[in-house]
């Protein structure tokens, strides 16, 4: 019934899914740079008192989050290489480039909506208080909230780059050979698909378990010493 | 950029009978379906779960929280392989047989929702373990002082609350499930997003097939946000604070 055969994982096989990890890696922490920074002007120009930035925030980020991810990447890999094309003039594979951009633009409406709760859970006197000091708004917010918020925040945001690195996996639909998309295509190849699943899974779970438990201590010693 | 938009494309003839747009409107129903079906399983399962993880029993806790532990830590798309290459061979053989003798489209729909489901059912715990968490111990307490035995004091005292805390929560899991049926496309589940791929490829206007396809998704999110604010206002509680 069950047969495992765990021999085609042979040093080269190894090196393979390595470098497709790296892939993965890099597309994580495209997203996770781009989605803190981005998330957070979505953050701010939600809660702006201009009615079409907070407008434009609004729609952005119900949008992003009303669409799976793999339909964004599937967009994204049709729309970035034409308008490539019509800038650039390249053909070159777009493919890592189209997910990185496609990625990063997602996940920062799911950072946008963490930042968002975090400004908010800032008392409003903070804000009242630093104004009162002579400070002009975006200082205020850059000096005196923004620091509160995203200390206040940083277990959440934690916890969801443990989701963004999981969700890495989905560039599987546009065939960039990430870790899975390399584990699935040499487990097609040498017909041992069963085995290179259990090592993806295991891999995954090694990773994303290690990394909850070093958050979940991370937080309790935070709350100690504040 | 000029682009002109070809909308009647979703009229021409497909294949047989059918058109595009019956493609999109199967694609569509079958993403329904999934996330209705999984929804009913992660939702008994979850509560299940959810409950276990609050009960004074350490090996029922201990199940249920590596149960939680195990699935959040490996992304779906791994789970639904696992699903559809291993688990058939892990079956009984009289289950396994009537799982191949069925079309491949149902196989595949059968183990994916399966897995959608016990994916969803982790979050779904997580989220009435948190509703229970979130009531005054003096409740349990005072329903087992006045002669509860525990079943009962979760049935008639913490349970009806705590479902009514969390209602938020399980609408955004709900979006979640419809959302995450997309990635059963990658084990052959002929849904919306397969449905997306298939109409790019054979129509070549991609434009009007993703736009369609999106709309279909905001369509399916806007029913269960309307589905679930009847729920809320059927369920809240009188005297609380829940006006947003």
């Amino acid at each position: 019934m069950l047969d495992f055969d765990f021999s085609t994982l042979t040093p080269a096989a190894i090196a393979t899914l390595a470098s497709g990890m790296l892939i993965s890696l890099q597309v994580a922490g495209t997203a996770l740079a781009v989605g803190l920074i981005w998330g957070t002007v979505l953050a701010l120009m939600r809660l702006s008192r201009f009615r079409l930035l907070s407008l434009v925030a609004t729609v952005y980020i119900n949008l992003f989050r009303s669409i799976p991810l793999p339909m964004v990447l599937l967009s994204f890999y049709l729309i970035v290489p034409q308008l490539l094309r019509s800038l650039f003039d390249s053909t070159a594979d777009t493919r890592l480039l189209s997910a990185l951009v496609g990625f990063a633009l997602f996940e920062s409406a799911y950072y946008a909506e963490i930042m968002r709760a975090g400004i908010q859970s800032v008392p409003k006197g903070q804000l009242a208080a630093a104004m009162a000091l002579g400070m002009k708004p975006l200082q205020a917010m850059r000096l005196v909230v923004l620091p509160q918020a995203f200390r206040k925040m940083l277990p959440l945001l934690l916890t969801q780059l443990i989701v963004l690195f999981q969700d890495t996996s989905l560039v599987y639909v546009i065939s960039l050979t990430d870790f899975f998309t390399s584990a699935e295509g040499m487990g097609e190849r040498d017909g041992r698909i069963q085995e290179m699943m259990i090592v993806a899974g295991a891999v995954y779970f090694i990773i994303c378990f290690s990394a909850s438990r070093l958050i979940n201590r991370l937080s309790a010693a935070g709350r100690r010493f504040s | 950029m000029h682009y002109t938009w070809q909308w009647d494309v979703f009229l021409q003839t497909a294949s047989g009978r059918q058109t595009y747009l019956d493609w999109l409107l199967s694609g569509m129903w079958t993403t329904v379906q999934m996330g209705a079906l999984g929804w009913i399983l992660a939702f008994g399962l979850g509560s299940i779960l959810g409950i276990m993880r609050t009960v004074p029993h350490r090996f029922a806790r201990g199940i249920a929280t590596a149960y939680v532990e195990a699935v959040r830590s490996v992304p779906l798309i791994v789970q639904l392989f696992l699903w559809y290459y291993l688990m058939p061979s892990l079956l009984p053989e009289g289950w396994r047989t009537w799982l191949f003798a069925e079309p491949p489209a149902t196989t595949s729909f059968v183990t994916a929702t399966l897995g959608l489901g016990f994916f969803t059912a982790a979050r779904v715990c997580e989220q009435v373990r948190a509703g229970i968490e979130s009531l005054p111990r003096g409740q349990l307490n005072a329903a087992l002082a006045m002669g509860f035995t525990l079943p009962q004091a979760y049935r008639y005292v913490l349970l009806p609350v705590a479902y009514r805390v969390i209602v938020a929560p399980m609408t955004s899991e709900m979006l979640s499930i419809f959302k995450n049926s997309s990635i059963a496309a990658s084990v052959g589940v002929l849904e919306l997003f397969a449905r997306a791929r298939q109409l790019n490829d054979y129509t070549a206007h991609s434009y009007e097939s993703f736009i369609a396809v999106i709309a279909c998704y905001l369509l399916i999110n806007a029913a269960v946000i309307a589905l679930m604010t009847l729920v809320e206002r059927r369920a809240r509680l009188p005297g609380v604070m829940n006006a947003r």
